[in-house]
């Protein structure tokens, strides 16, 4: 009896939970699209987001470009593919692993700070002080961030997807001796709008999901100093968890 | 402030909270007539400050009513909300600044958001609520970090003052000042409600602020308003809870919840 009722315990918990979510993203989403709008706090979220996670990023997506070549090369050797190794870098970078990497590493950079900022307002009643402004929480901390993370996470791996194929390039040039006019031809030969394309989706809900757990755990924290320690933790690890879900939910879409 | 006909400012019937299995509120009945300065008195943890959220609409009750100006308050949300949350300028306990603004901007902040108010009038506005604080021109710029615990609390009052409210709250204004800064908060309190001929509603453990800034007091106890009266008849009030808190005893009726090992 005791193992079946935790078993209900936790399934209820895990429900509440769910519809918490499920009704702070309703919320939220509701006051993205509704006056007034913050253009200011907009803009400022998007620097934040956008520009300052850019050497981080970009650093990420090189050393990924850069291992790819290196690591297919003593792959393929042994096949003589040599040339599929343009077309490998170039795929794997577009399709997966510039958003993914790119969306983990933002997620530890600007999902914990969310959620570090908005707890820290949680427990020391700043958010409620928004409301005795006059000014709607949502409004004016949550939504401008999850605006911000859908609009500039695409940017970035677009960003990241041109860094990260140069990586290869500098790699299969300079260190595997390559015909550079030969490997750029096959890293266009292959290359479809689509696979770009389905990056960059991939990069918003990304996006979104950084955000969004960002604040909601940052607007659930309670009890000082460690709860917003707990929640910001909790934000970057679902984080995470839910990028590396979603992607393999948006790859099956895209690519089956 | 005669007339029992006129409609309280702020009216709570039967508030009841609870979290999980806690009862924190369990029927606070309390009027405040308009221009009133009542002070609620209890031991920490009593729930004053989920009394007052309760009001402002940041808290839940699970049962009761909350009217303000005759108008039932307790549950509405959105735009209706936000209106009636324009009467009201509230000074939180641990100051509540946001600490990403500088210090005019907190100030500002409900004239300029809430209120759409154009940035160099609002400005012009905050430096006069400064230094109607004691406050001068030359803090403005700082961070809410850079100030000390007492200017803190007065840029939060001028904050809650700024838009002028017809209500205002003080969650525990002087709580952690030291006694000579305690006593120039309550006599800011004591102005700036009488400049604005505003209702207010203070909670504190203080008993030298309450006296000095209420004209009722009432004690919260176990969830429930236990006695009111005139401030200046809390001395005979008859009751010993009342009694054993405002002489500060350890023993009476009023149980701590301290083990012994
Ligand atoms: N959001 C909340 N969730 C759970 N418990 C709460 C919450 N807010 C307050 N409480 C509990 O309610 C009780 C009263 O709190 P509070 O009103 O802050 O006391 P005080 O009278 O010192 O202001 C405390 O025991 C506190 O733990
Ligand atoms: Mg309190």
């Amino acid at each position: 009896m005791g193992f079946l009722s935790g078993i209900g315990r936790a399934t209820l918990v895990f429900l509440a939970a769910t519809g918490r979510l499920a009704l702070f993203t309703a919320r939220s989403l509701s006051h993205c699209v509704r006056p007034p709008y913050y253009p200011r706090l907009l803009v400022q979220q998007m620097r934040e987001i956008g520009y300052n996670s850019l050497p981080v990023v970009g650093l990420t997506a090189l050393f990924t470009g850069m291992v790819l070549a290196l690591q297919s090369y003593t792959g393929f050797a042994r096949f003589n593919a040599s040339s599929a190794i343009a077309t490998v870098v170039v795929l794997s970078i577009t399709r997966e692993l510039g958003p993914v990497m790119a969306g983990l590493m933002v997620a530890g950079r600007v999902g914990a700070a969310m959620a570090a900022e908005i707890g820290t307002m949680r427990v020391t009643e700043q958010v409620d002080a928004l409301s005795t402004l006059s000014t709607n929480p949502y409004k004016y901390l949550v939504a401008p961030r999850i605006l911000a993370g859908t609009l500039m996470l695409p940017c970035l791996v677009l960003v990241a997807d041109i860094i990260g194929v140069f990586g290869g390039y500098v790699v299969s040039i300079y260190r595997l001796g390559f015909n550079p006019a030969a490997y750029l031809t096959s890293t266009a030969q292959y290359l479809e709008t689509n696979d770009v394309v389905s990056g960059l989706v991939k990069a918003a809900a990304f996006g979104f999901i950084i955000a969004l757990m960002g604040c909601y755990n940052g607007y659930h924290s309670k009890g000082g100093a460690q709860g917003v320690g707990a929640a910001t933790t909790h934000a970057v690890v679902s984080a995470s968890i839910m990028i590396l879900m979603i992607n393999y939910l948006l790859t099956g879409l895209f690519f089956s | 402030m005669s007339a029992a006909t006129e409609t309280p400012k702020i009216e709570l019937t039967g508030v009841k909270k609870a979290f999980g299995p806690k009862k924190v509120l369990d029927g606070v009945d309390l009027s405040v007539a308009k221009g009133e300065s009542f002070v609620i008195i209890g031991g920490s943890g009593t729930g004053k400050s989920v009394m007052l959220k309760s009001i402002l609409g940041l808290l839940n009750p699970d049962a009761g009513t909350i009217k303000v100006d005759g108008e039932d308050t307790t549950h509405i949300t959105g735009r209706a909300r936000d209106r009636v949350m324009t009467k009201f300028g509230m000074l939180f306990q641990g100051g509540a600044l946001f600490d990403s603004l500088p210090v005019w901007q907190n100030v500002a902040f409900g004239l300029i958001q809430g209120r759409g108010m154009r940035r160099a009038q609002a400005r012009d506005i905050a430096i006069e609520k400064l230094a109607a604080v004691g406050l001068g021109s030359d803090v403005a710029n700082l961070s809410p970090a850079e100030l000390s615990g007492g200017m803190q609390k007065r840029v939060g009052l001028a904050r809650a003052i700024a838009t002028t409210p017809e209500i205002i709250f003080f969650d525990e204004p002087t709580t952690g000042l030291d006694p000579i800064m305690a006593d120039v908060i309550n006599d800011l309190i004591v102005k700036c409600v009488r400049d604005l001929g505003a209702t207010a509603l203070t909670i504190t453990q203080d008993m030298a602020s309450a006296r000095k800034i209420s004209d009722r007091i009432g004690m919260l106890y176990q969830g429930k308003l236990i006695w009111q009266g005139p401030t200046d008849s809390i001395d005979d009030s008859g009751n010993p809870y009342v009694d054993q808190f405002i002489h500060g005893r350890a023993e009476g009726p009023i149980q701590m919840q301290v083990k012994l090992g």
